[in-house]
């Protein structure tokens, strides 16, 4: 048997599944689009195509993410806050901060033993210091997502982009072009920036010990290293950052599976 | 006779104004910015004293400002932009004691004396939220002209709210609207007053007085101006220089410093009132 976690987030949308043990047997990402409940089936799909989910039943599933109402064939839902944390201590066990940075929301959390949420931070209120100031970003140095971490890393002098806002920066940006800054010098310096503003989040829940790195920007190595420079204290990514939520969310489906599968009398 | 020109290089377009002795506009031109901001500058001043038939000799004395004006490197002085919005307006409604300017990457409420001097002033530059980009972002979206939204805007019936005022966020907000049917009257209502809104937050800074004129490329929205006016809850000055009124307050100080010049007074030539 076998419990899936959906994480519908607003770029894109994941699902892990875990076995009886809690150990990954599938994973499957998909592009977010309007249609929620869409989106789950088929990155559950996905998931269950992963050759490792070998055909066993999904008894149970879990979602979370902005979307986690929508989706009518759940179980439960579960906050992203709560699945980021048992997923990131899940993957990084002396974790004691999660800094989860998604297409349109950055969020620190403090984590208390056990992966559970003492303190939280987060920004929904604007694209600055999340994936969406990037995807932009990449747009118009016309560049893909995926080139941004490594083309990030081979910065020899980093551009300082001083535009806190995604939409104003692009001007910013246009004007270096112009000017001959490299795409490597400008894209490390927007991972700059947004480390800044990162670590401006995580002081807010008293910033003190390792940070575990999730969310679909921890696969960018370049924000890495930037991250590493400016917060002082050791940055741990999981293996696929981005599927750490649905993580979360699978293992706290099937804690409560088994909690509600149960004999009475166990 | 004495003329004077304002350039004022703004961050998405720059224009360009000439006034003559008695104060009365005699040519405006209105140019993209684009990538070259000093041939911006430039080309609006060319096109400008070109469209009033004047030599360029004839120009006694120019004056850049906008986000561009230390790159108007033709020009006599350089005035910031919010001493130029103030004297504009107060040249066309002297009784203007606030000023609302909107341009195409930041908004400005600015607090104006009797003689059209500023006060005080306060500005959002870190968010393009009430901008000119923010609204062509929208106009984009809802695919309707930038000059199409206002009026739009005006029909809705029950305008949608808005999760966020983020533009980046507003595109993807705007997009489940059209999902789920949402008209883009109703939208367009919503993106209209969820921006009155936030501005409401950046003139209290300055403080709501009497008369209150509206400028900057934004105040050409007619939907903007209505917004505006039911938060404010009185009506505004709109002029159809509205877009000008900068360049026409760089003008008007060319004016007097080209005469005071002709006069035989010592002009404080870069000295800006700013």
């Amino acid at each position: 048997m076998l419990v899936a976690g959906i994480d519908i987030g607003s770029g894109t949308t994941k699902c892990v599944l875990v076995d009886g043990t809690g150990a990954v047997r599938g994973r499957g990402l998909v592009k977010t689009k309007a249609d929620f409940e869409k989106v789950s089936r088929e990155a559950l799909e996905a998931a269950q195509a992963d050759t490792r989910a070998a055909g066993d039943a999904v008894v149970y599933t879990a979602t979370t993410g902005l979307g986690r109402y929508a989706i009518p064939f759940r179980d439960i839902q579960i906050t992203d806050l709560t699945c980021g944390a048992r997923g990131a201590v899940t993957a990084c066990p002396e974790a004691q901060y999660v800094l989860d940075i998604g297409a349109q929301c950055s969020r620190a959390i403090k984590v208390r033993e056990g992966g559970k949420v003492k303190e939280f931070h987060m920004n929904e209120k604007c694209a600055a210091g999340s994936g969406g100031f990037l995807e932009r970003a990449a747009k118009y140095l016309e560049v893909t997502v995926a080139d941004i971490g490594p083309l990030s890393l081979g910065a020899a002098t980093p551009q300082a982009i001083s535009s806190v806002c995604a939409v104003l920066a692009e001007t910013e940006i246009i004007n270096h072009v112009s000017e001959g800054v490299t795409v490597e010098n400008i894209l490390r310096g927007i991972h700059n920036s947004l480390a800044d503003r990162a670590l401006s989040l995580l002081k807010r829940v008293g910033l003190d010990g390792p940070v575990a790195f999730i969310g679909g920007v921890a696969q960018q190595e370049g924000m890495v290293v930037a991250l590493r420079e400016k917060l002082g204290v050791p940055v741990h990514v999981p293996d696929g950052p981005e599927f750490t939520a649905a993580l979360g969310a699978a293992l706290l489906g099937l804690q409560r599976y088994r909690k509600v599968s149960a004999p009475a009398a166990a | 006779m004495i003329f004077g020109a304002g350039v004022d290089v703004g961050s998405t377009q720059t224009k360009a104004v000439i006034v003559d002795e008695t104060r009365r506009i005699v040519a405006r031109s209105l140019i993209a910015t684009g990538a070259n901001v000093t041939k911006a500058g430039e080309n609006a001043f060319v096109k400008a004293f070109e469209a009033a038939g004047l030599p360029r000799e004839a120009v006694g004395y120019v004056v850049g400002t906008g986000y561009g004006r230390y790159k108007v490197t033709f020009g006599d002085a350089q005035i910031t932009e919010i001493t130029c919005h103030a004297r504009g307006a107060q040249s066309l409604f002297p009784a203007t004691r606030t000023v609302i300017d909107m341009g195409g990457q930041d908004t400005k409420a600015i607090k104006v004396g009797p003689d059209g001097s500023v006060v005080d002033f306060s500005m959002n530059d870190k968010c393009a939220a009430g901008t000119g980009r923010f609204l062509s972002a929208a106009a984009d979206v809802t695919g309707v002209g930038l000059d199409e939204i206002g009026p739009l805007s005006l029909e809705a019936k029950s305008p949608v709210r808005l999760t966020s005022v983020c533009t980046v966020f507003v595109e993807s907000d705007i997009m489940s609207y059209l999902a789920q049917r949402k008209t883009i009257e109703d939208i367009l209502g919503g993106v209209h007053k969820a921006i009155a809104t936030r501005t409401m937050s950046l003139i209290r800074r300055v403080g709501v007085e009497d008369e209150i004129t509206f400028t900057g490329g934004v105040s050409l929205n007619i939907g903007m101006v209505k917004a505006l006016e039911e938060v404010l809850g009185k009506p505004l000055n709109v002029s159809a220089e509205g877009h000008f009124m900068g360049a026409l307050g760089a003008a008007l100080f060319a004016l007097e410093r080209a005469q005071a010049g002709a006069r035989g007074e010592t002009v404080a030539v870069g000295a800006g009132r700013s």
